[in-house]
């Protein structure tokens, strides 16, 4: 059980770093600076709205933007914080309530032991 | 899967919206209901949520040179059933489209759609249909969990080559190029959604197995992965 989540979790870094090495570079531009690599996949997809439909201008626009990308990084930070910490909450209380159950139970555990002498 | 503010003409946002709102009165009923018979599941209805919290926050490269992020709503599926995720996904979506201007309020109805309708349900049936099978527990939550993820990516991909036709070959021209945009890129993710599922069922087997008991769909049969 042990190794097994360990093997998940090697799993899923390796999914996660590979890409990295595995994209080729991105060709240079006509500036000569080279292309943003891993952009976000939602603003391809924008970008792929513009030239389908070079006419459509978005009718909404957001109530309000992040000052910069400091502060939406700032904000997914605290957005996967936030969840981090209540899991991490939910995995110690577990822990404590299964050692303290074993506890418990640890000296009966060990009577049958010693009548098994 | 973020279709941004403003990019979905009125027709479609709308239509969309009105399509998520009953889900949503759904899930909130489902949730109510539950905590009010089994409260001792608030707990894990936090976790379910939380999973959800990180993994959306997480944007991890993927193979096509571009980013993207896994849903976390599989999880949550399976413990409380595909309704009750919707009003996590909503709480989700909303932070982002308010604080993040990513995703918006126009498309929060087709963006909601895709990550906290079709992935649950489709993560749900998944689940059901690999344990009629007899498939092992882990292999149902992977796949379920993993392929809800895809689902979201194709919808959300469908949704904009419904909304946007390509001029010379139509909708499916355009349904490959927003394909090739999200659910390419979301392979390794969503095999990855997948792997961290298992792992979280696991710890809960290990230290829930009462709670588990009294789910509608990981409480059926033995729990152990």
């Amino acid at each position: 059980m042990k190794r097994q989540n360990w093997l998940i979790l090697a799993a899923v870094v390796l999914l996660t770093v590979l890409p990295l090495w595995l994209v080729p570079k991105p060709d240079k531009g006509p500036d000569g600076q080279a292309g943003e690599a891993f952009g976000g996949a939602d603003s391809k997809a924008q970008q792929a709205i513009g030239k389908i439909a070079p006419d459509y201008k978005p009718w909404f626009s957001p109530l309000m933007e992040p000052a910069s990308n400091e502060i939406a990084s700032l904000l997914f930070a605290l957005q996967a914080a936030v969840g981090a910490g209540v899991i991490g909450y939910w995995l110690g209380a577990s822990v404590t309530r299964d050692r303290l159950r074993r506890k418990n139970e640890l000296p009966q555990v060990v009577e049958r032991d010693k009548r098994a002498d | 899967m973020h279709i941004m503010e403003g990019f979905l003409p009125p027709a479609h946002a709308l239509g969309w919206t009105l399509a998520a709102a009953p889900f949503v009165v759904w899930g909130v009923k489902s949730i109510s209901r539950r905590l009010k018979e089994q409260p001792e599941q608030r707990m894990l209805l936090g976790v379910a949520a939380a999973f959800s919290f990180v993994l959306s926050a997480l944007k991890l490269p993927s193979v096509t040179g571009s980013c993207s992020h896994p849903t976390g709503v599989g999880l949550g599926a399976l413990l409380f059933g595909p309704a009750a995720m919707v009003p996590v996904g909503l709480v989700v979506l909303l932070f982002q489209a308010l604080l993040l201007a990513h995703g918006g309020l126009t498309t929060l109805g087709a963006n909601l759609f895709s990550m906290a309708i079709v992935g649950p349900f489709v993560a749900a049936g998944v689940f059901r249909l690999g344990r009629r099978l007899a498939l092992p527990l882990a292999g149902c939550v992977f796949a379920a969990a993993c392929l809800g993820d895809l689902a979201t990516y194709l919808t959300t991909a469908i949704q904009l080559a419904w909304a946007f036709p390509d001029p010379a070959g139509g909708f499916v021209a355009s349904l490959v190029k927003f394909g090739g945009i999200f659910a390419i890129t979301q392979i390794p993710l969503a095999i990855s959604e997948g792997l961290l599922t298992v792992l979280v069922v696991n710890a809960l087997s290990r230290f829930n197995a009462e709670e588990l008991k009294g789910m509608p769909l990981l409480g059926q049969g033995e729990v152990r992965a």
